[in-house]
């Protein structure tokens, strides 16, 4: 019996290419992969639905998408740009860069890790699969009750989004623990806490972050599905109930939620910054503490998200200065980016394209928001185009300036290939220029009174020329995406092999070769500074030699196994069983998630 | 060289379309007849003069920042080839001077916008008092001093004081006038406020701002500052009928026509006002909406809007479409047409007759 179980363990140890391999991996590389490919996709799709609304709104009066579709696009525009591509496109990175990073083998927990890829791509198929029915949801990201209860929203419509982001939030939560796990435990020889690249240090307290705030939308989602399927009353004043408590619940989540967002980024410009820069981060003590305040004040704003909701005037006070406060801390990371760059030896490639651009369009970002941190001001600015304007800043401006300008980063060492210089450039510019086209007019258009979320606006108010203009903008932006999957495309189709270290890196990942070996490397390095790289260059006086491959016979890898993704499709099956109303569907899926977390249990790790 | 070096560098292109804009922006306030940037009252004033205390500060921001960014930029641009700059860690008082000058311009900020929280939230007891009750996806508004139940379009005299209350008959709402209170959001049973005092007439458009469904890009309103003496007299036509005045049972009329012409005219006016009544009962209107002259005249808490004095609005359909024969006869025709999702379905299909009788029923309405 034994040995079955191992020959078989065996046979598929060795299978390293084709679809089997890729399903039962735990390699945190290949999952990294994935994350990042499922999540690309989901931001084309979140992308073409973005193109979609500005083509609504191009004109006045436009009758190109009805009420619903409209509504139900852009409440997947919102989820889907938030939770299955930023998110994930930041857990592609976790999952590929941290273990490199901190010179580890894999993370932590495997096998997890295969099934938080395996939940979150089966919550994002369910969520996206209700466009088939026309009932996507059409509520918004932020699903606010009493309109998500059941008499307002009958349809499957916002089931659909229940289930499909509790079912995120699992592979959220589970990803978390195994990050945060990885990081405390397995960093190599002398990675002391304080000498952790940026990257890592920012992506753990994401890490917090997650594991503090996704408990809260479970709880809210587990509240607003009983209400729905069983007919509690916890959003229902007639029934005792109360609105507002959506609104804290969901904001307490949904604010730290932003610097889930945004703080990844933060950690992959202050790697890239350095590099391109050829000098050690600037104040790298100031970074770590300001991203750890960030992320505990990001606990005490929720509220304002609801400076309109009538709090009284001390909640509004508290919450102002609270919000207030949170720029300081980001107004000390950019000051420290900019001295990063001060005096340094520029290398302008792509990659500090983007970075640079980050830093330029984040802090508009953070301007626009100290202007509605207060609450007067925003009872204008609240839900209106200013904001969508404002958190556009900060999260494409932001966020996806930032991840981009790792994708132009790290795709050499996740490849082995390099991306094309000039196309990337011309991709930059694209992109910048689209973005500010798209997103600077809804400054202007939300001041001069369009409120958001509305399909269609009437003409003589002053908002044709800019709305014309920011749907310009989009179609801008799209191409600029086109030139990116060329780039992509070309990159892996005819590629140029990308050395070790193709920037002249400072981190452990440009040590090893590119792509990767399944091991990461042959022998754990031992670290003495926070630029273990840099140091050994200039030690010996000049770039290293290209690493050669190792054998790595006698590393012991863990096994492949495939019922990660059997617990994930029992977890995605029970929960499909509140959507269509059959216990029986919920029960099957209960047996097939007991199955899968049982065999995974018995099974061999390796 | 070195200006073209500029244009073409990363912080311009963020800042032409910055500049373009804001002249754009600074055209007549004509052309953005509903924009916040143009305050007409003491609240919307309270609040201006606080966003434009914080953009000074975000421009002398914005300026130094991006300077510094864009400076660094084209100053520290090298080569691959050129030595290993100076290899600095960090430099704790320059660390420290960036970190409180920061916080010393937000508590500049801060203190006029605690100022205004308070001053926002303070309700005056002396004002003229306005529920305002939204709807799916119209907007429903009670004068209970002056007796009156109308909607969508408010009507409030010019130089008093004006206080809101307002709450929700079904989902969250946002109620937003930006140029005379700014917005608040309306719950079920508990009200939250507004207040505002309009020194000029005036004539001014807002509309519903939280996502209430499929509509929710359809649900606007308008308010009328109206001389005190306009107001009056209005509110004096209004109180004909209203459900607030004796249950809306209006009394016998005893005026009688002086002459023939009169008496003629009186008379087509009187069977118009019986066989549109008759309609009203028999189409289903009834079912759905107050009316002066028929059972539901007292009624409050319908679904629809009251249209005792429908004939006196400019508009119809929460600011959709203008008050006209026409337009009433369009949206009577097949409101799911006009404004699909409309939680106004009609009973049976009208005929063009009775569509007729109807249309000039409720225009007679004043």
């Amino acid at each position: 019996m034994a040995t079955t179980v191992l020959d078989h363990a065996e046979t598929h140890a060795h299978a390293k290419t084709g679809l089997w391999s890729w399903i039962t991996t735990v390699d945190h590389k290949r999952i990294g992969i994935l994350y990042g490919a499922t999540a690309f996709l989901f931001f084309l799709i979140g992308g073409l639905e973005a193109l979609l609304l500005r083509i609504q709104l191009g004109s006045p009066n436009n009758t190109f998408l009805s009420p619903e579709t409209y509504n139900q696009l852009f409440t997947m525009h919102g989820t889907t740009m938030i939770f299955l591509a930023v998110m994930p496109i930041s857990a592609m990175y976790f999952n590929f860069m941290i273990p490199l990073q901190i010179g580890a083998r894999d993370v932590a927990f495997p096998r997890l890790n295969a099934f938080s890829y395996w939940v979150f791509l089966a919550g994002g198929l369910f969520i996206n699969i209700s466009f088939l029915f026309h009932a996507a949801p059409n509520a918004g990201w932020f699903g606010y009750a009493n309109l998500t209860t059941k008499p307002y929203s009958p349809g499957p419509n916002v089931d659909f989004w229940v289930i499909g982001l509790q079912t995120l939030g699992i592979a959220s939560l589970a990803a978390a623990v195994n990050f945060f796990v990885t990081i405390i435990n397995l960093r190599g020889p002398g990675m002391k806490l304080m000498r952790m690249p940026m990257f890592v240090w920012m992506s753990f307290i994401t890490q917090i972050l997650l594991l503090l705030a996704f408990p809260v939308i479970t709880v809210a989602l587990i509240m607003l599905m009983f209400d729905r399927v069983f007919h509690t009353m916890f959003f229902t004043v007639a029934g005792g109930g109360d609105p507002q408590l959506w609104q804290h619940l969901f904001w307490v989540f949904g604010h730290p939620e932003v610097y889930i967002l945004i703080l990844p980024a933060f950690g992959i410009v202050s790697e890239i910054l350095p590099v391109f820069s050829r000098k050690p981060l600037f104040g790298y003590a100031a970074m770590v503490f300001s991203g750890a305040f960030i992320a505990f004040l990001g606990f005490g704003v929720w509220a304002h998200h609801m400076f309109a909701t009538g709090m009284g005037p001390i909640a509004d006070s508290f919450f102002a200065i609270s919000t207030m406060l949170i720029a300081v801390p980001t107004g000390v990371k950019i000051f420290n980016w900019i001295g990063t760059i001060w005096g340094g030896s520029i290398q302008l490639k792509t990659p500090m394209y983007f970075a640079l651009a980050f830093i330029a369009m984040f802090i508009m970002g953070g301007l626009s928001g100290v202007m509605h941190a207060s609450p007067p001001a925003d009872l204008q600015q609240t839900d209106t185009y200013f904001v969508v304007a404002h958190f556009h800043y900060v999260l494409f401006g932001g966020s996806i300036f930032a991840l981009t300008a790792g994708a132009y980063y790290w795709f050499p060492k996740m490849f082995g290939k390099m991306l094309s210089e000039k196309l990337g450039k011309v991709h930059f510019w694209l992109m910048l220029i689209g973005f500010n086209l798209t997103f600077m007019p809804m400054h202007f258009v939300g001041l001069n009174g369009m409120p958001r979320r509305v399909y269609t606006y009437p003409a003589g108010l002053g908002f044709e020329l800019l709305n014309r203009l920011e749907t310009i903008g989009a179609f801008i932006l799209a191409i600029s995406m086109l030139v990116f999957v060329y780039n992509l495309w070309r990159s892996l189709r005819n590629p140029v092999p990308a050395p070790a270290d193709p920037w002249n890196g400072a981190t452990l990942e440009w040590s090893i070769p590119s792509p990767p070996q399944e091991f990461n490397f042959a022998e754990i390095p031992t670290v003495h500074s926070r630029d273990p790289l840099w140091e050994t260059k200039r030690a010996r006086g000049g770039p290293l030699p290209e690493p050669a491959l190792a054998s790595g016979k006698d590393i012991h890898m863990p096994n492949p196994s495939f019922w990660p993704l059997v617990t994930a499709i029992g977890v995605i099956t029970t929960l499909t069983g509140f959507l269509v109303g059959f216990p029986y569907v919920n029960l099957v899926g209960a047996a097939i998630l007991l199955t899968g977390i049982f065999s995974w249990a018995f099974e061999p790790a390796g | 060289m070195r200006l073209r070096k500029i244009i073409s560098g990363p912080a311009f292109r963020a800042w032409f379309p910055l500049v373009l804009l804001l002249v754009l922006a600074g055209c007549s306030s004509r052309d953005y007849p509903q924009s916040t940037l143009d305050p007409k009252t003491d609240f919307t004033h309270m609040i201006d003069h606080i966003f434009m205390t914080t953009v000074k500060w975000a421009v002398v921001v914005f300026v130094l920042v991006e300077g510094a960014l864009v400076f660094a930029i084209f100053k520290f641009r090298g080569k691959p080839t050129d030595p290993e700059p100076v290899q600095t860690h960090g430099n704790t008082m320059v660390e420290i001077v960036w970190t409180i000058i920061p916080a010393v311009i937000l508590a500049l900020i801060a203190v006029p916008t605690i100022r205004g929280i308070f001053e926002t939230s303070e309700v005056p007891t002396d004002a003229i008092r306005v529920e305002v009750i939204g709807h799916q996806w119209w907007w429903e508004f009670r004068y209970p001093d002056q007796k009156v139940v109308t909607a969508n379009e408010l009507h409030v005299p010019s130089g008093k004081k004006i206080a809101l209350f307002m709450t929700t008959a079904d989902v969250l709402h946002s109620f937003w006038m930006p140029q005379l209170a700014a917005k608040r959001d309306v719950f079920p049973r508990r009200a939250t406020t507004l207040w505002f005092t309009a020194p000029e007439p005036g004539n001014f458009t807002g509309q519903c701002a939280e996502f209430c469904g499929i509509q929710h890009g359809r649900m606007g309103f308008r308010v009328f500052v109206d001389p005190p003496e306009e107001f009056d007299a209005w509110v004096a036509d209004q109180q004909v009928g209203s459900p607030l005045v004796n249950a809306g049972v209006v009394g016998p009329d005893s005026s009688r026509p002086a002459d023939s012409a009169a008496a003629q005219a009186r008379a087509a006016h009187d069977s118009l006002m019986a066989a549109g009544n008759a309609l009203f009962l028999s189409g289903g209107c009834i079912g759905c909406h107050a009316m002066v002259g028929t059972p539901m005249a007292g009624q409050m808490g319908v679904m629809g809007p009251n249209l005792s004095h429908v004939g006196s609005r400019t508009t119809i359909v929460a600011n959709l479409l203008q008050n006209t024969p026409e337009n009433v006869a369009r949206w009577l025709r097949d409101p799911q047409a006009v404004k699909v999702g409309a939680l106004m379905k009609l009973p049976r299909k009208l005929t063009e007759d009775e569509i007729k009788t109807l249309v000039a029923y409720l225009e007679a309405h004043k």
